[in-house]
């Protein structure tokens, strides 16, 4: 039961990172959309933001491997 | 069982004959004293046989090489134990021939990790110092060789890490550090993912590197922090003094969950990527059928492009997040 239920943790936890990430490149997309002249400096703050987040949903999967 | 070159299933078969996906997939991932190569059809081991360093209180330093307690066996009263919360690690062996898990002896074996952080820092002592070296030659001109590749990457770190988060008076003090820790983590990273002796040793999936890595970001940042730093974790400014007792715990815990944040973000990045990959070669071994393998070698090849991506991806973000650290922790006072 432990492991199942760690595993079901995990999968909320990728829910949350999901969820963060696809706004982070919704927003993206539009701020490109609006100016693609800036688009190598969108694209960095995309992909360190997003690196931000997926450490903290780390943190989630980090838990439920060791339960 | 059909014919199993890797014979990886004998080794793994769980209680009931079948495939055990899990501890295969942990084995491949964890630290180990013998770097497996493969296993043959007769059960016998292809693998390097790395030395074990032990230092045992009552009778001194141990050295030999791990074949010796490879497999159960015991050898100068010790051996590996297999269960318990002592699993994995060198215990001594009582007289009745039973680990026993009092008073482990210090292990300080050169590991799987250990030789792969070896391999990465030759490496790293190769490239950097014939930069250096054909920099003496060259002097100032247009860029050639190794130059070319290496100068944009440290140019890189110095202009868009270093100086807009450390600031220009201060940045080149902590270069040395900032550009060590970028190299290697990024070299370990990439070594990790090809699968050849001797490289492919997870090395920054293991949370004692990713530690001490962690540590060495905390003492630069605390040990070179200004007063101004401190005022801010014992005497934030514009806070009553009653909220006091509750702001100095939360900023102290403040001061610590942030490199521990930067401690599991890399190993969790890391080792999740290793995991991703092993699954998806276990799948092969899961359904038993070699027409699985295709799907599966396609799917690791795309794996591993993204995990190109991510190996630099998390050099960059520790690299970045040390040195935001360093730059609010040496900060200079604005007065208002």
């Amino acid at each position: 039961m432990t492991g199942t239920l760690a595993a079901v943790g995990a999968g909320l936890a990728v829910i949350g990172a999901g969820l963060g990430i696809g706004r982070i490149g919704g927003s993206a997309m539009d701020a490109i959309a609006r100016q693609p002249e800036a688009y190598s400096k969108i694209q960095l703050a995309m992909i360190i933001s997003a690196a931000l987040i997926e450490g903290a949903a780390l943190f989630a999967i980090v838990v439920a491997m060791i339960g | 069982m059909g014919a199993d070159p890797v014979g990886e299933e004998e080794k793994s078969a769980g209680s009931d004959g079948k495939f055990d996906a899990s501890s295969y997939i942990l084995d491949h991932v964890a630290d180990s004293h013998e770097w497996h190569i493969l296993t043959k059809k007769d059960g016998s081991a292809v693998a390097v046989y790395l030395p074990v360093i032990i230092y045992d209180k009552a009778s001194g330093l141990h050295i030999f090489s791990s074949r010796k307690i490879a497999e159960d066996h015991s050898y100068e009263g010790f051996t590996v134990a297999h269960e318990g919360t002592n699993a994995g690690k060198i215990v001594h062996v009582n007289s009745e021939g039973h680990p026993d898990e009092t008073n482990l002896p210090l292990d300080f074996s050169i590991t799987k990790a250990v030789f792969g952080m070896i391999v990465a820092a030759v490496i790293l002592l190769w490239l950097m110092l014939s930069l250096a070296r054909s920099y003496k030659k060259t002097g100032i001109s247009a860029p050639k060789g190794i130059q070319g590749f290496l100068e944009p990457v440290i140019l890189f770190i110095r202009d868009d890490i270093a100086m807009p988060n450390i600031g220009e008076k201060k940045y080149a003090r902590y270069m040395p550090y900032l550009l060590t820790v970028f190299f290697f983590i990024l070299i370990n990273n990439l070594l990790g993912l090809i699968p050849i002796f001797p490289f492919g040793a997870n090395v920054t999936g293991n949370v004692n590197v990713t530690f001490v890595l962690a540590l060495c970001t905390f003492l630069i940042t605390q040990l070179t922090a200004n007063k101004y730093h401190w005022k801010h974790v014992f005497k934030a400014p514009g806070v009553p003094f009653w909220l006091l007792p509750i702001m100095i715990p939360v900023e102290i815990i403040g001061l610590f969950s942030k490199p521990f944040a930067l401690m599991i973000r890399l190993f969790a990045n890391m080792v999740a990527g290793h995991i991703i990959i092993l699954s998806l070669i276990a799948l092969i071994f899961i359904f038993q059928t070699i027409l699985v393998a295709p799907v599966s070698v396609f799917f690791v090849l795309f794996m591993d492009c993204i995990e190109l991506l991510v190996a630099f991806l998390q050099a960059y973000v520790f690299t970045l997040l040390s040195s935001l650290f360093i730059g609010m922790a040496t900060a200079e006072e604005e007065h208002h």
